[in-house]
């Protein structure tokens, strides 16, 4: 685990010395906070015209937050295992002794850590609506949104860490990494459409579906076991990715 | 401390090294010496455990390259041929980074010393990218050294470096090699005869001669090879030479000294001593020629050349 910590902390502080991890930030809290501001606005404006009484839930920039992770995480994590490939550093690690998974594991929660920050930072959203409605907003819907949140990203992260360690080049990472997720935020669901009632395991399959039902409030186990199962996955491949690579 | 057995690795259809058997002992610095190409940075990235072989089995300090590979590599320092580092990093950042991971106690103690080593500790606190050539081998030098491994092994250490660093960093190398075993690969013949107590020649894969320098030298054409230089007129002394029992193939050259063979086993440098002097001549110089390790390089990497 120490080794894993080691790996992560360097991922954290390369963060916050490169100008993309800042410029993703940056995005997200623009577009985020554009909408959030506007959707108050037109709220309030509604309840003065017409009288509604229907405000925003906790739930409010979540969703948008996730569409925005879709491309945010394949730009934080391009270049996870990708560069060390680029760079000939990956020799160094593996003659280091730590094994294939606690370096694939680092680098995931180097990536992570960073991603909950801005998740956390987030939390000013809530906070400021609770001042603004009456009385206050649902706090178990408030952390069932976050809490599904977090686990989009660590299951997104982990997807991306796993294409990174398969390429040299960081682009060819990032549009790897964006194509999967798409496919399984979206394209997935899409033959449960069709097929309507024995569309089912498409739906399970499906990231958005689970992210669904976890933000309209129930947190259920199999919501939980799906997102932490495709993190695990991710983190496999990755770490089979790292020791295909030795091999050849 | 090294002990290698039929060692061999494919990359798909193409050989890399063939069947390679060697040994390295502790206190003993070995010198891999071949064309470029010839197989000398796989041999060493499967001993510091980055890829196992296709075949065969590697040993260090008793542990297995494969499977005791963690073991391995807490005993091996290792420095690339690429000498990659993270240029992102200060210098100070990199080796404590690299000190964490193999869980060194005092590891801000142990960078210092590492840094004093190659003599970068003015340059701790410099990004790694802003470093020249030279300094960056020399970081990636002080890596390998960190924990003080048991066993170096280092892939052209002195590449890059100027002719003043390139003393220091053999010297280094030697202090090390008097306690601990080094495995160093270099194409500098020079280096290897000044650095290594012993020589592997490896071409195409293969190993085509090992020995200690004086030996390779001394075994190809040996101290029955000598040359005679004197004072006048070497020309009307050639056939008094020649008439000595047991010289053969005798030739003067071109700088004018005289070059003879005399069979195997017996020694005539004093009858030849005797003749000059008798003959009224100043002996200046009466010394066995062996081929510089230069040649025999070329000797043994010689296409479809092989000696042993």
């Amino acid at each position: 685990m120490r080794n894993v910590w080691t790996i992560a902390r360097r991922e954290i502080r390369l963060y916050f010395a490169s100008p993309i991890a800042y410029i993703v930030g940056l995005l997200i809290f623009l577009i985020t906070g554009i909408y959030f501001v506007l959707t108050i606005y037109l709220a309030g404006q509604a309840a003065y015209t017409t009288g509604s009484t229907t405000a925003p839930g906790p739930d409010l920039v979540i969703g948008l937050m996730v569409f925005l992770f879709l491309f945010a995480v394949p730009a934080l994590s391009m270049r996870l295992m990708a560069d060390e490939h680029r760079n000939g550093t990956l020799e160094l690690l593996l003659t280091a002794p730590i094994h294939e998974w606690e370096l694939v594991i680092g680098k995931w929660l180097g990536s992570f850590l960073f991603v909950f920050l801005i998740i956390i930072v987030a939390f000013i959203y809530p906070i400021v609506l609770n001042s603004l409605v009456t009385p206050g907003i649902d706090q178990g819907l408030m952390m069932a949104n976050y809490l599904a949140i977090t686990l989009v990203a660590a299951a997104f992260l982990a997807i991306g860490t796993a294409i990174s360690a398969f390429f040299n080049n960081q682009f060819a990472a990032f549009f790897a990494t964006l194509a999967v997720l798409f496919f399984l935020w979206v394209v997935i669901g899409w033959p449960a459409v069709v097929m309507q009632g024995s569309g089912g395991i498409f739906n399970y399959l499906s990231m958005s579906t689970h992210f669904s039902s976890m933000q309209s409030g129930t947190v259920a186990l199999s919501d939980l076991v799906y997102y932490l199962s495709l993190t695990a996955l991710g983190l496999f491949l990755g770490t089979v990715a790292v020791e295909v690579r030795r091999w050849k | 401390m090294i002990r290698t057995t039929g060692l061999t690795k494919d990359y798909g259809s193409r050989r890399a090294i063939e069947n390679l058997t060697f040994e390295a002992n502790q206190g003993e610095v070995v010198g891999f010496l071949g064309p470029n190409g010839a197989g000398k940075t796989t041999t060493m990235r499967i001993l510091a455990g980055y890829m196992p072989p296709t075949l065969g089995t590697a040993q260090i300090a008793g542990f297995d390259v494969v499977e005791e590979s963690i073991e391995v590599r807490r005993r091996v320092g290792y420095l690339p041929e690429t000498v990659p580092l993270y240029s992102d990093m200060t210098v100070f950042d990199y080796l404590k980074f690299m000190a964490d991971l193999r869980h060194l106690p005092n590891a801000e103690e142990m960078v210092d010393n590492a840094l004093e080593l190659v003599q970068m500790e003015q340059r701790a606190d410099g990004y790694i990218g802003n470093l020249s050539k030279g300094m960056r081998q020399r970081i990636g030098l002080a890596q390998a050294l960190l924990h003080k491994p048991e066993v170096l092994i280092l892939d052209e250490p002195t590449i890059g470096l100027d002719p003043a660093q390139v003393v220091e960093v053999r010297n280094i190398i030697r202090d090390i090699g008097k306690e601990r075993t080094v495995l160093l690969s270099t194409h500098i013949l020079s280096e290897a005869q000044q650095l290594c107590d012993r020589v592997l020649i490896i071409n195409k894969g293969r190993i085509v001669a090992e020995d200690t320098p004086e030996n390779l030298q001394a075994r190809l054409v040996g101290a029955d090879r000598s040359i005679l230089r004197i004072k006048g007129d070497a020309e009307e002394l050639v056939p008094q030479i020649a008439k000595i029992n047991g010289v053969q193939d005798i030739k003067i050259r071109p700088d004018g000294a005289i070059e003879f063979q005399f069979a195997p086993g017996m020694d005539i440098r004093p009858e030849v001593a005797k003749t000059v002097v008798q003959s009224g001549y100043d002996l200046l110089e009466l010394s066995p020629v062996g081929l510089s390790l230069e040649e025999i390089f070329l000797e043994l990497t010689r296409d479809g050349a092989s000696t042993k």
